[in-house]
């Protein structure tokens, strides 16, 4: 029996992300033969619709002012309302999917794997993925009963993107199932993040400073490093966590996306979310003291050293060599 | 307002080097230093707060071993009102859904406004509290950065969503939150706030006392099974540098030279 099989497409302005295509490519790999579906929620949605088409031979589409602004709790009473039983979903590790899968997959009593990077041959209703854990130092292969259907959720970046343009595919227009959704959680509104003293986003040279620095008085190390680099310093989430530096100077998907041309972590291990934020491919130099730290596999040069004894010596040979 | 807060005794990252043993079935974890989960702290710093602001009482629950106890009475140290462990064999190998099971009979036994979790924990699986609402049936939110309790039975709460924009929406209560990193300052625990605690009772539940039933959780209840653990061949990594420190600095001097990296 073919697996009924559904990709969820996030859009903004008009436009499927990219995770839309990855989605399809990480289906196909699921299940082998199938023919994915598309769906495409929010309001306005004729171009989402049309270039997911493109890709796919079947998108359906629910368009409704209520679903202008993504609402985990709108979308499950309609996902679980137009599913089929017995349905695998994909959708993007995203903000949203981690909103919306978790409980959806309890609602259609279907399983859950989240935050998947890789697959393997299924056997029967068995799916076979790969995980990781402890932010990537560590993969796992995980074994799952999709006899009852699956949520998936995919993570950015792990599964290339199905080409495009190759499908005539038929939008079929469901808006009408999505018609007087009421939900117990209301949208207001979105408040951008706030701008900082510099934009790291336009900086060609960056200091990165991750938790392995330790102490906040630590810090002065790799000030001092940037100010001798002339490199402008940026962070990994903790130290904004700590409130050691601004949001406005945080790296990765839930901060700023950077594009620099050399990229040097300090004392970062290398999570996804963390990566995510680095454009461009920079000549990334890591420096930490676990020689099995995931940020290796990503960087282009790498030292295994304790921050605190590399810095000052790397501060003062760069002086040196001015 | 009543909050229950679930938090999990996890191997502490920042201090760890994870390594696996020998024949992949787990990690190794002889040497491990075990901590609170980060998020978790987060979600209990959360909820006193709120009880101090508008009045209540915060519960902190964690599924585990017995050895959950130590984060459990840590969590107390910082202010929460009082502990309870659900402890049982028959609950070992439980995924997502099981935990999510065993905390819904917990949550069932009192009358809260407010459950909290961490976004996720040591596994990055995101997906307990979401899985808790859906079988309370209650409202939820992900990766909740602000919480304000309105007049009503309604929660003005902040979600992080990409590029740290923050999405602001209304709950009604009882409900769900899972806690973003960051949203306070999780209070400094001493020695002395632990001893403090040191002697109150903990209450420690089975799945007979919780009314799960056999099989519904655990191993055999678990749609999602871990195989093992691996760590991938991925690509060629890093170039790495060798030396004494001096030779290290001069080399990643020359590097950063030839590469524009010095300005
Ligand atoms: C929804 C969501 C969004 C997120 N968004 C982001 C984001 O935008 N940006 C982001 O960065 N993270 C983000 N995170 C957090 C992310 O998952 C990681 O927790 C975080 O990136 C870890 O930061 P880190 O590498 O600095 O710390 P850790 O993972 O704790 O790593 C510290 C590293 O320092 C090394 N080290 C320790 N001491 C020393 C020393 N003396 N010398 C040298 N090395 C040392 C250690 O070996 C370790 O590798 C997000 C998480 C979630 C759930």
């Amino acid at each position: 029996m073919v697996a009924k099989v559904f990709i969820f497409v996030a859009h903004t302005d008009g436009k499927a992300d990219d995770t839309a295509f990855e989605l399809v490519t990480a289906a196909k790999r699921l299940f082998p033969g199938c023919a994915p579906v598309a769906l495409v929620t929010g309001s306005g949605l004729d171009g989402v619709c049309q270039e997911m088409a493109a890709a796919l031979g079947e998108v359906w589409k629910f368009d409704q002012a209520a679903l202008a602004h993504p609402n985990a709790e709108l979308l499950w009473p309609l996902l679980v309302k137009v599913l089929p039983a017995g349905a695998m979903l994909l959708l993007p590790h995203s903000s949203l999917g981690m909103d919306l899968g978790p409980g959806l997959s309890v609602r259609l009593g279907a399983a859950y794997l989240p935050d998947v990077v890789g697959t393997e041959a299924s056997e029967g209703t068995t799916l076979r993925v790969i995980r990781q854990e402890f932010n990537g130092q560590v993969s796992t292969h995980l074994h799952c009963d999709a006899s009852g259907g699956a949520v998936i959720t995919v993570r950015s970046g792990a599964f290339p993107p199905e080409a495009t343009g190759s499908a005539v595919g038929q939008v079929s227009d469901r808006s009408g199932d999505a018609e007087g959704l009421t939900a117990r959680r209301t949208f207001v509104e979105v408040i951008p993040a706030e701008a900082g003293d510099i934009d790291i986003t336009r900086e060609e040279v960056l200091v990165a400073v991750g938790r392995g620095i330790g102490d906040q008085e630590n810090l002065a190390l790799a000030e001092e490093l940037a100010l001798a680099m002339g490199a402008a310093l940026c962070c990994s989430r903790p130290i904004v966590d700590a409130k050691w530096l601004a949001k406005s100077r945080q790296v990765g998907t839930s901060g700023l996306t950077v594009q620099p041309k050399v990229y040097l972590a300090l004392g970062i291990s290398g999570s996804f979310q963390h990566l995510g934020g680095i454009k461009g491919s920079p000549l990334l130099v890591a420096i930490n003291k676990n020689p099995n730290a995931p940020i290796f596999q990503a960087a282009s040069v790498g030292v295994v050293a304790d921050l605190l004894e590399l810095l000052p010596a790397l501060t003062e040979k760069i002086h040196q060599s001015r | 307002m009543e909050i229950l807060v679930c938090v999990k005794r996890v191997p502490d990252s920042a201090e760890n080097e994870i390594s696996i043993g020998a024949d992949g079935a787990d990690i190794r974890r002889d040497d491990l230093v075990y901590s609170v989960n980060e998020w978790d702290n987060y979600a209990v710093e959360e909820a006193i707060q709120i009880v101090e602001r508008v009045g209540g009482s915060v519960t902190v629950v964690a599924v585990g071993t017995a050895d959950a106890e130590e984060v459990v009475r840590r969590e107390m140290a910082m202010g929460a009102t009082q502990g309870l462990l659900l402890v049982d064999e028959a609950f070992e190998g439980s995924d997502g859904l099981g935990i999510a099971t065993i905390l819904r009979a917990a949550a069932q036994r009192g009358q809260y406004d407010l459950i909290l979790t961490g976004a996720q924990a040591d596994d990055g699986a995101a997906q307990v509290g979401g899985m808790l609402a859906a079988l309370l049936d209650w409202p939820y939110a992900s990766l909740v950065n602000r919480i304000e309790v309105n007049a009503g039975e309604s929660l003005r709460i902040g979600r992080e969503i990409e590029g740290g924009s923050q999405e602001i929406s209304e709950i009604a209560t009882p409900c769900v939150l899972s806690i973003q990193t960051g949203l306070n300052e999780p209070r400094y625990v001493g020695i002395r706030g632990i001893r403090k605690v040191a002697s109150v009772e903990i209450p420690m539940l089975d799945a007979a006392a919780l009314g799960i039933a056999e099989g519904s959780v655990g191993q055999t209840g678990a749609k999602v099974q871990r195989v093992d653990y691996f760590v991938p061949q991925t690509g060629l990594g890093a170039e790495m540098l060798a030396g004494s420190t001096v030779e290290l600095a001069s080399q990643l001097v020359e590097i950063l030279k030839t590469k524009g990296g010095l300005k």
